[in-house]
């Protein structure tokens, strides 16, 4: 029997997501000796330097050029880790911040009093009544934030499950914890428990199956092994379908997108918004490192298979946000569709010479949908009457009217979702269809500008509706915070900043797309 | 000794995992066939550890392990409040969300 070798650990190049745990650590210790009126104050602050440290090192490392396999092959950090860590880490900030409002409901925030009490009961009349407050919200979410981190960077299967679960985890909890309609909240996050964990067991065997294939679960011993096979062809493929199936269902991608509309409609809407990006952003990533560089050799297998998935995901979330009436419901179905829209560039550019372009094409589609995403789920947060959130889209007529700058602000977002031009979401479909066609999928593009056409529909009939139709009583724009006011500022104008000056940005991708092998 | 059939076995597991949680309706013998399925993994990753040689497929067992420890703390207390608050745990009486 061969001994386990001491692991060696590169503390400095891991620092950010180091930073990201520590903070989250800290946010325990806060629960544990704080006094119950400071915590919330102090886990604020706590997530905000936590990450802008995270950033602070990743910019530093970043500068240094430090790139490699590090934590005995456990870990990427190539160009690709560096943007997504860069993105996960801006949005994970933006979205966390929108956690902490409290001006709009009262001095309370989105969280259950007593996430533990039973919804009508005296216990938590009795929690809300003293006003207490769920602060261990954000040691969760920066918990998960981190698991994000890894799983995008993960350089080897066991690692990516490990950092599947850590991500998944706290979601399943936080989802769990509306302080309004807490029933719905409820049944979203056993919903999103039980199809998760379901989902990771696909992923699981996936990855045993992989292991027995190729003798290592590291991606650069499978890419050996696939070079030169001991088993059967099939083994691989089963496989790759297996963890193709727990990937994609984080993604949110057709036929595992059950999940998304049940869970974004009943989590708290902050949660949402946090999770409707940074998970998208960590699954995404995670597959075009596990497709790219495992079975990157193998790619005339999966090819197919993600065209189709790419394919009925974009069609089947466009149709189904067409008949929908909750803002909430319809922004979920746009980012089943968004998804779609990525898949179409993993499909695509893997098959032309220059694996840059599919990658910078994905980060930048990426960027524009996390920016307008975040400031969307910021803004439904403050649209309200005086039963809570009105979800309901006949609720948000003559908004327009009442506030046009935050309503503008909100349009700006949707044009970007809908991708007119002038918008960095416009600039990110380019992006994407040009990488698919150049990777000889033109039948997929013609289906995405088909389907982003009809999406454009979608996303005007919100902005008609807000501006053109007359006011709904009892509805208005709530004032808001900075933690809320703060997002939705930077979405918008990061939408068209993605726009109007696209090449910075651009180079950027670019530069940094290239996988560490 | 041959891995083949400790395979096989782990297949026929996971295949009653995946068809427990899709024909039962209790939340928690649901949740039960998704330890199934993380076990029948686990067996195939000793399996294939002692085909292949190298004890990367055996650590990873414990990883899942614990792993599924967590999953369990977090299952166990999102089903115990939905418990509480509807005094059942059949996924079919939750059904406030439609498609």
């Amino acid at each position: 029997m061969n001994n386990i070798p001491t692991p060696t650990f590169e503390w400095l190049q891991l620092a950010p997501v180091m930073a990201v745990l520590v903070a989250a650590c800290l946010g325990i210790v806060v629960e544990a000796v704080a006094p119950r009126a400071r915590r919330f104050s102090l886990q604020v602050v706590l997530v905000v330097v936590g990450i802008v440290a995270a950033l602070g090192l990743l910019v530093l490392n970043f500068f240094a050029g430090n790139i490699g396999i590090l934590a005995m092959g456990a870990i990427a950090l190539d160009g690709p880790t560096y943007l997504m860590w860069a993105a996960l880490l801006v949005f994970g900030l933006l979205s966390i911040l929108v956690f902490a409002e409290r001006r709009v409901d009262n001095g309370m925030s989105a969280f259950a009093a007593s996430a533990a009490s039973v919804p009508g009961s005296q216990a938590e009349a009795e929690a809300s009544e003293a006003r207490h407050e769920h602060s261990e919200v954000f040691p969760l979410a920066l918990f998960s934030l981190s698991g994000m981190m890894v799983f995008c960077a993960a350089s080897d299967l066991v690692t990516a499950f490990v950092a599947l679960e850590v991500m998944s985890l706290p979601l399943y909890l936080l989802s769990g914890m509306a302080r309004r309609r807490r029933l719905l909240s409820q049944e979203a996050a056993l919903k999103y428990f039980l199809l998760g964990s379901l989902s990771s067991a696909f992923f699981l065997f996936g990855m045993a199956l992989a292991y027995g294939f190729s003798g290592s679960f590291d991606y650069r011993g499978i890419d050996a092994a696939v070079a030169a096979p001991v088993y059967g062809h099939g083994l691989l493929v089963t496989a790759m379908v297996l963890m193709a199936v727990g990937l994609l269902f984080k993604i949110g991608a057709v036929p595992f997108h059950n999940w998304v509309p049940d869970v974004y409609v009943g989590a708290p809407t902050p949660v949402t918004g946090f999770m409707a990006i940074s998970t998208k952003l960590a699954a995404v990533g995670a597959t075009a490192r596990f497709f790219f560089v495992a079975v990157g050799a193998e790619r005339w297998s999966w090819q197919p298979m993600i065209a189709a998935v790419a394919l009925i995901t974009m069609v089947v979330g466009v149709v189904l946000a067409l008949s929908q009436t909750d803002i909430k419901r319809l922004l979920a179905y746009s980012s089943v569709s968004h998804a779609g829209f990525v898949l179409v560039a993993v499909v695509g550019a893997i098959v032309s010479t220059d694996t840059a372009s599919s990658m910078a094409a994905i980060m930048y589609y990426l960027l524009a949908y996390g920016f307008a995403t975040v400031a969307a789920f910021a803004m439904v947060t403050l649209v309200r009457n005086a039963a809570g959130e009105a979800n309901d889209i006949s609720n948000w007529a003559g908004l327009g009217r009442s506030n046009p700058v935050l309503a503008g602000a909100f349009a700006i977002i949707m044009l970007s979702f809908a991708g007119i031009p002038l918008t960095g979401g416009f600039i990110g479909k380019w992006g994407v269809f040009a990488a698919a066609w150049v990777g000889g999928y033109s039948w997929l593009v013609v289906a995405g500008v088909i389907a982003s056409l009809v999406a454009a529909w979608v996303y005007l009939k919100v902005i008609v509706a807000m501006f053109f139709a007359p006011p709904v009583e009892g509805v208005s724009i709530a004032k808001g915070s900075l933690v809320t006011t703060i997002p939705i500022a930077v979405g918008a104008l990061a939408s068209v900043y993605l726009g109007l000056f696209p090449g910075p940005v651009m180079d950027l991708v670019t530069g940094a797309s290239i996988f560490l092998r | 000794m041959t891995p083949e059939y400790y395979v096989y076995l782990a297949t026929i597991l996971f295949a009653l995992g995946t068809v427990g949680v899709m024909v039962r309706r209790n939340a928690l013998v649901a949740f039960m066939s998704v330890e199934l399925m993380l076990n029948a993994a686990n067996l195939a990753m000793v399996a294939f550890s002692q085909a292949r040689g190298g004890l990367d497929g055996q650590v990873a067992t414990f990883f899942v392990m614990v792993v599924a420890a967590a999953e369990v703390v977090i299952g166990l207390s999102i089903i115990i409040v939905i418990y509480r608050t509807r005094r059942s745990t059949s996924m079919d009486a939750a059904s406030l969300l439609k498609l």
